[in-house]
């Protein structure tokens, strides 16, 4: 209803090539970052090699991840942790 | 010493072959001395598209192959001076050519001719990587499509990490009419994103398919706007300053001043 009252007042606000433009701008940002399966997992055991000495985590079940949101292009990861280190055990 | 451009797009149908065609056709009507080397192995199109099917004799391979000389493989247009054809192998595969034999195959061409123009295969694989060995410059065709503009954006990605430099756009088969209403990417929306320099802009036509049946070229045809986009086109290569073709031309009286042959 509401896509048919904007439709009828004005084409602008629905203009399909700007859902276009913004969906295209999106998917480049992606494909511009370049980042390879090989480089995502160097990424990943770096990340790994890094938290390990803070805390134990679970290595299976980590996934780092690009992800497209509204209006920007973010790297998520997701680090299960299994167990927190006492402080003194720090290295 | 000629110079040996390559037309790329990444995504298949955006019309790279009936490009091609165009520019070599329009180069030879400008008195050029023009070679078009079909690169896509396997599937052989340039040579249709020309309306030179019945004529191949030798192709690429044969040339690449040492199984004939390179004058032996090319078909001469009959219909212009200067325009000659060397066809892809229509039964073998793309590694049946790699980019060495290509990069001679480039310096031998443009010994002879002012223009080499190939016909790079859709994809990103080792087709595309043949055709682009031995070019100069390249010339990136799209559509204002998300898909098509998109490959394109990869396409000038691997052109520039194999050193060809300052790629030119050609926009296929815009519709003014989607574009006015804000339905179709409009030309500066596709140049803000790929930001890459515009060659021209070649609207959607009926002629295009109507001359591709009789295997010719619509730059010949004088009352077309697709054809009197490919011939600014055609003088853009040759480093005239052409203005773009206007969007609002498309009204009743140019119509007609085409028709009568104003324009």
């Amino acid at each position: 209803m509401l896509d048919f009252i904007t439709r009828i007042f004005g084409r602008e606000s629905s203009a399909s090539k700007n859902v276009a433009k913004e969906r295209l701008r999106l998917v480049l940002v992606h494909d511009r970052s370049s980042v390879s399966p090989q480089i995502l997992q160097d990424l990943k055991a770096d990340l790994i090699k890094v938290i390990s000495s803070y805390m134990e985590i679970d290595e299976d079940a980590l996934e780092v991840n690009f992800e497209n949101s509204e209006n920007q292009v973010a790297l998520i990861a997701n680090i299960p942790i299994k167990n927190v280190k006492r402080p003194a055990n720090v290295v | 010493m000629g110079e040996v451009i390559v037309v790329t797009s990444g995504k298949g149908g955006v019309g790279k072959t009936t490009t091609t065609a165009n520019l070599g056709t329009g180069l030879a009507q400008l008195g050029m001395k023009v070679a078009l080397v079909d690169a896509d192995i396997g599937l052989r199109n340039l040579d249709v598209v020309l309306g030179l099917e019945n004529r191949i004799v030798y192709d690429i391979t044969d040339v690449t192959g040492g199984h004939c000389r390179l004058r032996q493989a090319l078909i001469k247009d009959k219909r212009y001076e200067g325009l000659f054809l060397l066809p892809a192998a229509q039964t073998k595969d793309k590694t049946s050519v790699n980019p060495d034999q290509m990069k001679e195959l480039c310096a031998d061409l443009r010994q002879e001719f002012d223009y080499v123009i190939i016909d790079c295969p859709a994809g990103i694989e080792q087709g595309f990587k043949n055709a682009i060995a031995g070019a100069d410059r390249a010339v990136v065709v799209t559509t204002p499509e998300v898909s098509a503009v998109r490959d394109a954006d990869r396409i000038v990605g691997l052109l520039e990490a194999a050193e060809l430099r300052d790629p030119k756009l050609i926009v296929n088969r815009v519709r003014y009419k989607m574009v006015k209403a804000g339905d179709m990417m409009s030309i500066e929306d596709i140049i803000d994103i790929l930001a890459i320099d515009l060659l021209g802009v070649v609207p959607e036509d009926e002629m295009v398919v109507i001359t591709t049946n009789r295997g010719e070229a619509v730059v010949c045809d004088d009352h077309s706007r697709s054809g009197q986009a490919y011939r600014n086109i055609v003088r853009r290569i040759t480093g005239q300053q052409v203005p773009l073709l206007s969007m609002e031309e498309d009204g009743l009286m140019s119509r007609i001043r085409r028709m009568i042959g104003f324009k």
